[in-house]
């Protein structure tokens, strides 16, 4: 318990002096987090559109392994990451391990399918409202796409902060494939669990709640600046 | 205007901090690591080399196994029979001693086996074994657990065979130790791991002092023969300092809590 | 553009599993006005406006317009009996057929506050169409498929669970749309409406084209017992 209030402490401690290692390594938690999100994104939404608007043979199947993907173990999307860009791996030419891409790849690798499912349920839902009158319209494979990402853009804004919940927390992938090099590829999450492998519970609590409010911060930041958008028109 | 505000957070974010002229990779283990003694070397490395050396914290398994894959440009770990094999098998040029420190056996401070007043490594571990006292093993394949191995195999006893009382956690030092702390239970654990641990509960250093405890400390690069991208001139660089009268004092007079963790040991070649 | 009649339907039939939804149809319009589609409910009055429109399956027979089928898809809207709200704005769902055609924005907006303003939705530009009244919805829709000067607009119903005014506005609008050179095909269950609107009658049952012909013809003397009965508010199955 003393722990908790000591870490509290800590953590308001840090925030207030604006510790600059703190800082360094909230900025790069945030900084590879995003990068996966948009990456992510850019990924998961089109083909979520695409496997809400087209009935092609393997949909099913592609949707059904998406959904179970959901749930895949970010060590494992780790270690396969990792094989991959090791010096020794298929990828090793490209020199990425213990990067900040690398730990980018392995968070997009495990956001996509986060993203893809929760953006196809309501992609698919409007897409029954609309189908009719776009069917009606002639409108081309892609305006339908387009059509539907742009109408669901609040609900994909759910998916991808969901994704992005996903991704800042994510400890086990990043911690293989960037290998919490200090000043390089130290995020929040791998600093928690090295203070936590020092046994100095406090600090490693004190970087939590700096994650936790971190996250809280990145979710209203980007609910307030969609709803400036919103009022407008619809 | 909090619109501005935000995206100047987001564009600081995305900036690039200015890095050194050089950078490599070297592997190390968790127990150089909780140490300490790294936070005292790499910032005069860059003063004197400008060289940033990005640390990767790994069991002596995962660091000799990044050497072979050449995923680091040297490893500093202390496993001399691995280390052997490894420059053996030709992955890496050369092994380096650098210095050493110890092993200690830490266990409740009510210590339960009396191993406090035992007169070597062999006895304190016959008399825990005796007492089926819990005893937390490493049981990951790093350097530590090897060593904790081969001492319980130099005391005639043979760790496969171990009932309830033996725990494996197949976790880092700084997690066992957590374990063991939560468990009151012995363990071996390196002396700078020890007096670093913030989480020592009931638990006290009780056994210390035996040679066969001693930890030597080498210093490998990796061979370019086998993976072209080794920064080997920058290996090099990083191993003359680290052999310098520089690394010397420095590492000698490391200290925590008063204490003397390393001892420096490199032969001038 | 070429023009889409004379519509030629030669036998026309869809099915859903094995079981006949509509037809066989035979049918020939040409010309111009309103044509409406009446019946009883499931006579298949919106399964046939769907058939003609290319939005349902055609299991058998022929549908030829005087031009090539995707031409005339091109020249035709569809106005559904809950009609479809896209999530933006008034305006925006008004210029939204526009944009699709690749319209630039600006025109396409300018085009669609014309066209609010003569539905009547001139002061509600910037409301979420999913909002609006039943009345207003179909206005909405309506100037939706207007817009984009369709030679043929077909209506499924336009004005159930509407109150009197909202579908006196609504055939006004139509009204105007047929002087305009649009040609109607609208079902409806309504005879008072298909009265005012109707140039010609088909008298759908079970699926088939019972009869068909000129209003006026129509209403004066059916020539079925079928007609007449359904005329005078009998049930007729």
């Amino acid at each position: 318990m003393t722990d908790l209030w000591d870490g509290l402490a800590q953590a308001l401690w840090l925030v207030a002096t604006f510790d600059p290692e703190l800082v360094e390594i909230a900025a790069r938690s945030l900084r590879v987090t995003l990068s996966a999100l948009v990456v992510a994104s850019a990924i998961a939404m089109p083909l979520a559109a695409l496997l809400a608007v087209r009935r092609f043979r393997w949909r099913r199947v592609i949707i059904a392994i998406l959904n179970a993907l959901m749930g895949l173990p970010p060590v494992v999307v780790g270690l396969v990451v990792y094989v991959m860009l090791s010096r020794a791996g298929p990828f090793g030419v490209l020199g990425l391990l213990f990067t900040p891409t690398a730990m980018i790849i392995a968070q997009v690798i495990i956001i996509v399918p986060l993203i893809a499912s929760i953006a196809h349920q309501s992609l698919r839902d409007l897409w029954q409202d609309y189908h009719d009158l776009l069917i009606s319209m002639n409108v081309t494979q892609w305006q339908k796409i387009r059509t539907l990402l742009w109408d669901t853009r609040r609900a994909l804004l759910t998916a991808a902060l969901a994704g992005f919940g996903r991704a800042i927390g994510e400890v086990g992938a990043i911690m293989i494939v960037g290998g919490n090099i200090d000043h390089a590829t130290r995020v929040l999450t791998t600093a928690i669990a090295l203070e936590t492998g020092k046994g100095d519970f406090a600090l490693a609590l004190a970087l939590g709640f700096v994650l936790i409010g971190l996250a809280v911060a990145v979710n209203l930041a980007i609910h307030w600046l969609s709803r400036t958008e919103r009022e407008g028109r619809w | 205007m909090i619109r501005k505000f935000l995206i100047g957070i987001a564009a600081l974010c995305f900036a690039q901090a200015a890095l050194a002229a050089d950078v490599m990779k070297m592997a190390v283990t968790t127990s150089f690591h909780n140490s300490g003694l790294a936070e005292v070397l790499l910032p005069e490395i860059m003063k004197d080399l400008d060289l940033e050396v990005q640390l990767l914290v790994v069991g002596t398994g995962q660091a000799l196994k990044l050497g072979r894959a050449g995923d680091v440009d040297a490893i500093l770990v202390h496993s001399k029979a691995a280390e052997e094999v490894f420059v053996a098998e030709g992955f890496g040029t050369h092994r380096r001693e650098i210095m050493y420190n110890d092993f200690v056996f830490i266990g409740p401070s009510a210590d339960p086996a009396a191993i406090a007043g035992a007169d070597s490594a062999a006895a304190s571990l016959q008399k825990i074994a005796t007492a089926q006292a819990p005893f937390v093993s490493r049981g990951d394949d790093s350097g530590t657990h090897k060593k904790e191995l081969s001492l319980w195999v130099a005391a005639g006893l043979e760790p496969a065979a171990f009932g309830d009382w033996y725990k494996a956690v197949g976790a880092g030092m700084g997690a066992a130790l957590n374990t063991a702390s939560g468990m009151n239970a012995y363990i071996l654990s390196d002396r700078a791991s020890w007096l670093n641990f913030g989480n020592k509960g009931d638990l006290a250093l009780l056994y210390s002092g035996d040679p066969v405890l001693f930890n030597q400390y080498a210093y490998l690069p990796v061979n370019p023969a086998l993976h072209s991208h080794v920064k080997t001139d920058l290996a090099q660089k990083l191993e003359d300092w680290l052999v310098s009268d520089r690394a010397k004092e420095l590492i000698d007079s490391y200290q925590i809590n008063g204490e003397t963790l390393f001892v420096f040991n490199a032969k001038p070649e | 553009m070429s023009d889409l009649f004379p519509l030629t339907v030669r036998g026309a039939t869809t099915r859903r599993r094995g079981k006949v939804l509509v037809g066989p149809v035979d049918l020939t319009l040409s010309g111009n006005g309103a044509c409406v589609v009446i019946g009883p409910n499931g006579s298949g009055k919106t399964t046939l406006l769907r058939l003609l429109h290319g939005a349902a399956r055609l299991s058998s027979g022929t549908i030829d317009w005087a031009c090539p089928m995707a031409k005339a898809r091109r020249a035709q809207a569809f106005v559904f009996q809950r009609p479809v709200m896209l999530r933006r704005s008034v305006l925006d769902n008004i210029a939204y057929p526009l944009i699709i055609r690749g319209t630039s924005r600006a025109q396409a907006r300018a085009q669609a506050r014309d066209w609010a303003e003569r539905v009547g939705l001139g002061d509600m530009l910037d409301r979420a169409a999913p909002v609006l009244s039943g009345g207003e919805q179909q206005k909405l829709a309506l100037a939706r498929a207007l817009i984009g000067q369709p030679k043929l607009l077909f209506l499924d119903e336009p004005c159930t669970a509407l109150d009197g005014s909202a579908m006196r506005e609504i055939e006004q609008i139509l009204t105007d749309a047929k002087a305009a050179g649009t040609r109607l095909i609208l079902s409806t269950h309504d005879m008072g409406q298909a009265r005012r609107l109707a140039d010609q009658v088909v008298f759908l049952l079970r699926g088939q084209v019972h009869e068909s012909g000129p209003a006026a013809e129509f209403f004066e003397t059916p020539r079925t017992e079928q007609a007449r009965a359904f005329l005078k508010g009998d049930i007729v199955e």
